[in-house]
């Protein structure tokens, strides 16, 4: 059961993001107004930790379980494609006050209506495949 | 123990909790990143027959639609035995702007007037559920990656490009929040 260990490390980050409210439309609506500190705290301690954690991945080379090194590619640079990308995403975020873990997270909350939303952002991905060549990246 | 998991978690464990599930998703192999599984979808859908971006073996995916999964169940357990039916605490600024749009602070995770299946038939809920939807797996894609792969996983690994797409995500949120919202609501 080799999928075991992923599915126990979703059922801890599902939980994590109904108790830390991250998950909420009106936490996000909150944030979006700068009106509390409480998802500034988040993101902000997961990347000091996150940081640490990645920088000790790299410098001393910890292997995964199936002993190979773990690798972290860095991104090509572009600036349209992240910008204009990110202001699309952001446009999304803050309407349907969800990003893509917090909408599964939710449809486990008893928000059935999330598999619409979850629909529509497969129709997102698919259009963007659709137009990837005739848009800038 | 239970009840004291069933507080609201304060940020400052929510976030090196989150950090952490990062490390272990690459320990044990996968990567923190929620938006490639929509991907993943598309692909199981059959799209790569007619789009080459789609086509690619999505067998090797399965571990991140299993994570996901999980995102889903873990959701279901805290609400019904994690639930100390404490209400959001919400600032009280937040529910006054809502107010003014006559969105109504109900204490859950969202507003149920807006987030149930009858509001699809309404322009305001049609936008919200659908169209926010769609914006966010076409940014996503886009840009290359979602709150978890660039805001998290990016920007701990400290690259530029996640930084322009989270600079990028503000600017989107920003725009939806104080232009849009007030034409909408």
């Amino acid at each position: 059961m080799k999928y075991i260990k992923f599915i126990i490390l979703g059922i801890i980050f599902g939980i994590i993001m109904t108790k830390s409210e991250a998950v909420s439309w009106y936490r996000i609506q909150e944030m979006f107004r700068f009106q509390s500190f409480h998802m500034y705290g988040i993101i902000g301690s997961a990347l000091a930790v996150g940081v640490i954690l990645i920088q000790l991945i790299t410098r001393k080379q910890i292997k995964n379980i199936e002993g190979n090194a773990i690798q972290l590619a860095d991104k090509n640079f572009s600036i349209s494609r992240y910008l204009f990308g990110g202001i699309i995403f952001g446009l999304g975020w803050a309407l349907s006050g969800a990003c893509p873990g917090p909408m599964f997270t939710l449809l486990g909350n008893g928000f059935s209506v999330f598999i619409v939303v979850i629909g529509s952002a497969i129709l997102g991905t698919f259009t963007y495949g659709l137009l990837k060549d005739k848009l800038p990246h | 123990m239970v009840e004291f998991l069933s507080q609201a978690w304060p940020w400052y464990v929510s976030g090196p909790a989150i950090a952490i599930i990062m490390f272990l998703l690459l320990w044990v192999g996968g990567t923190f990143g929620v938006s490639s599984t929509l991907r993943t979808a598309c692909s199981i859908g059959g799209a790569g027959k007619h789009i080459s971006y789609f086509n690619f073996d999505w067998k090797n995916q399965i571990w991140n639609l299993v994570f996901v999964g999980g995102a889903v169940l873990g959701g279901w357990i805290a609400s019904n035995f994690l639930d100390s039916n404490q209400v959001l605490g919400l600032s009280e600024s937040t529910i006054a702007d809502l107010a003014k749009l006559n969105i109504n602070f109900d204490g859950g995770l969202a507003p149920e007037q807006i987030f149930n299946w009858s509001s699809l038939l309404t322009i305001k809920g049609f936008l919200v559920l659908v169209v926010g939807g769609f914006l966010v797996g076409f940014g996503a894609r886009w840009a290359g990656g979602c709150t978890s792969g660039h805001a998290i996983t990016g920007l701990s690994n400290l690259q530029i490009p996640s930084l322009i797409a989270v600079i990028g995500f503000f600017i989107g949120g920003l725009i939806m929040t104080f232009l849009i919202y007030p034409i909408i609501f």
